[in-house]
């Protein structure tokens, strides 16, 4: 269970009501390895946190004691941050585990989320496609943002576009991931991407 | 166990605590827990209940939890699985210990003022 440790949070407080804050959530998927984490710390204001979600094979309501002979069972690591809009409103990013084997888990990622960021490579473009097309089917609105690291700059975004087929309708920029001004343009675009669409439908 | 071959070490042996043992072998959540999601936030009311009858992780998250926390928080914080976090969340939503932010929403947000305070809240950073 490895875990970054990070500011916890302090128990002492004043007297308060006992306030439960709403939540709300953007996905950050991807290829392995395209910088989600990366992007995800840039903006959080928590150093990006582990969680681990224990894939048991058979789904069983009890472990059996034949778990022991072999391991049934398969964590899949989800890298997150946080962003406190206000006391009553957190914001927190996900960044999708990179594995194709865990495609199912984007679902429980995606579903009541915002919208969602595509973060892809222009060295593995191909790597981009999958996740393109989970967000397309499923309606959820995202925004295409090209990684440029270094040497790698040498594309303008309607070559990206043309080279992801992504339509006009979806936005599309050029970012830095470790970048945290860069990575707000990306988050601000999805969340008014979501708002256009929502403008439309009403 | 035929094969010497097949032994675990280290790491490949998971963690010294199986995380099931924490919640007695229980891999779901009581109802009171079903509808708990990553993101659920979670906070410790001031209770008086007896404390007696709750485990070292239970007392730990009600400490975290002093300040709301999302379910991935406590989990991360907890060095536990999701779902061994959601078994013991279930606990103690039961015991009325912790309070949560009410059933998740499956669906996305459609509110333009709820968007609109988050998009002013990441400008903001």
């Amino acid at each position: 269970m490895v875990s970054v440790q990070s500011d916890r949070p302090g128990s002492g407080q004043g007297k308060e009501e006992l306030l439960v804050p709403s939540s709300v959530k953007i996905v950050v998927a991807g290829g392995f390895g395209v910088g989600k984490t990366t992007m995800v710390g840039a903006v959080s204001e928590i150093t990006p946190l582990r969680t681990e979600e224990l894939l048991t094979e058979a789904g069983e309501e009890i472990d059996d004691l034949y778990g022991v002979e072999g391991k049934t069972t398969t964590t899949v690591a989800l890298d997150f941050g946080r962003i406190t809009i206000n006391p009553e409103l957190v914001l927190y990013l996900f960044g999708t585990p990179g594995q194709d084997r865990f495609w199912f888990l984007w679902d429980e990622l995606a579903i009541g989320s915002i919208g969602a960021v595509v973060l892809v490579d222009t060295r593995r473009l191909d790597a981009g496609f999958g996740a393109i097309d989970f967000f397309e089917r499923r309606g959820i609105p995202f925004v295409v943002a090209v990684n440029c690291f270094q040497g790698s700059h040498s594309y303008t975004a309607e070559e990206m576009r043309v080279a992801l087929d992504v339509s006009e309708s979806v936005p599309l920029l050029l970012c830095d991931a470790r970048d945290r001004e860069s990575c707000k343009k990306v988050l601000v675009s999805v969340i008014e991407h979501a708002m256009n669409r929502l403008d439309v439908m009403a | 166990m035929s094969n010497s071959s097949d032994w675990w070490y280290d790491e490949a042996a998971g963690p010294m605590v199986r995380p099931y043992a924490m919640v007695s072998g229980r891999t779901r959540p009581k109802p009171a827990g079903e509808d708990l999601t990553l993101t659920t936030q979670v906070r410790a009311l001031r209770t008086t209940t007896d404390q007696a009858a709750l485990s070292v992780e239970h007392l730990e998250i009600i400490k975290l939890c002093r300040k709301p926390l999302s379910v991935a928080e406590v989990a991360a914080y907890l060095h536990a699985p999701l779902v061994v976090v959601k078994v013991l969340l279930s606990d103690l939503i039961q015991r009325g210990d912790v309070i949560t932010s009410g059933p998740a929403t499956t669906v996305a947000p459609v509110d333009m003022n709820l968007l609109q305070k988050v998009l002013d809240g990441v400008r903001a950073i």
